[in-house]
């Protein structure tokens, strides 16, 4: 089993490759594979109560970790109970933290 | 994981344009915390992140001057990384690649920058136990 750590700084609305490393992070738990995708800046924005959830519903469903990153949630004023239910809003730390583990690393 | 870590990162962004670049200094200030080693290649514009001349400015629209505005400068922040990696037992290497920096004339960086060529990236990721590019978009 490999393990992969996808950084994800866009909105699938802003960028549509977003999509493409979403369906490659979802095939490749589908796999048996080990993937978290950690959502950082805009990225975060998906994570939110309300939004749109057609994107993240198959990850979640495949077994990829979602990890919003603390920070960019607190700067767009997403308060702690405002993520939707399967994404944990974590410092960046997780991302060194896979790194240090070998992680294969992908900024999307 | 061993302080013996070593963590490459590969820079694209030109500075005071894009989130990726504090993002990109968030995680490797994690890194520098630890006392992992840490190596950075600067490529295209991210060889103006530890320009020497980046300077502070007021901000007359604000009504602030020069210490009121605060303005944060990236070759500051360069700096402090190299003396957050070495003050934690880590060893810091940031090259800028020297194509990049000629295009540019970028050649006057912070002390501890050093000029290299592509060819020390793919050196950084042979040593290193893992390897980040943070690419423009």
């Amino acid at each position: 089993m490999n393990n992969y750590v996808f950084i994800e700084s866009r909105d699938p609305s802003e960028a549509a490759d977003v999509h493409d490393c979403f369906n490659l992070a979802r095939q490749l738990a589908s796999d048996g594979d080990q993937v978290t995708i950690f959502l950082v800046q805009n990225g975060v924005l998906r994570a939110r109560t309300g939004a749109a959830s057609e994107m993240l519903d198959p990850l979640i469903d495949a077994g990829v970790t979602l990890i919003a990153d603390d920070f960019s949630v607190r700067e767009r004023g997403i308060g702690p109970d405002q993520l939707r239910a399967g994404v944990a809003a974590s410092p960046l730390e997780a991302v060194i933290d896979g790194m240090a583990a070998g992680a294969t690393t992908v900024w999307n | 994981m061993s302080k013996s870590t070593t963590l490459t990162f590969a820079l694209m962004d030109a500075p005071f344009e894009n989130a990726r670049t504090t993002t990109a200094m968030r995680l490797i200030d994690i890194a520098a915390r630890r006392g992992y080693n840490v190596n950075v290649f600067a490529y295209e514009g991210a060889v103006y992140l530890p320009f020497a001349r980046q300077a502070a400015h007021p901000n007359a629209v604000h009504g602030h001057d020069v210490d009121e505005e605060n303005h944060p400068l990236p070759k500051d922040w360069v700096s402090a990384l190299m003396r957050a990696t070495r003050q934690n037992g880590g060893e810091f290497n940031w090259i800028n690649c020297g194509l990049c920096v000629d295009e540019r004339g970028a050649d006057e960086a912070v002390e501890g920058v050093r000029r290299g060529t592509p060819a020390d990236f793919w050196k950084f990721a042979v040593e290193s136990d893992n390897t980040l590019v943070i690419a423009t978009q």
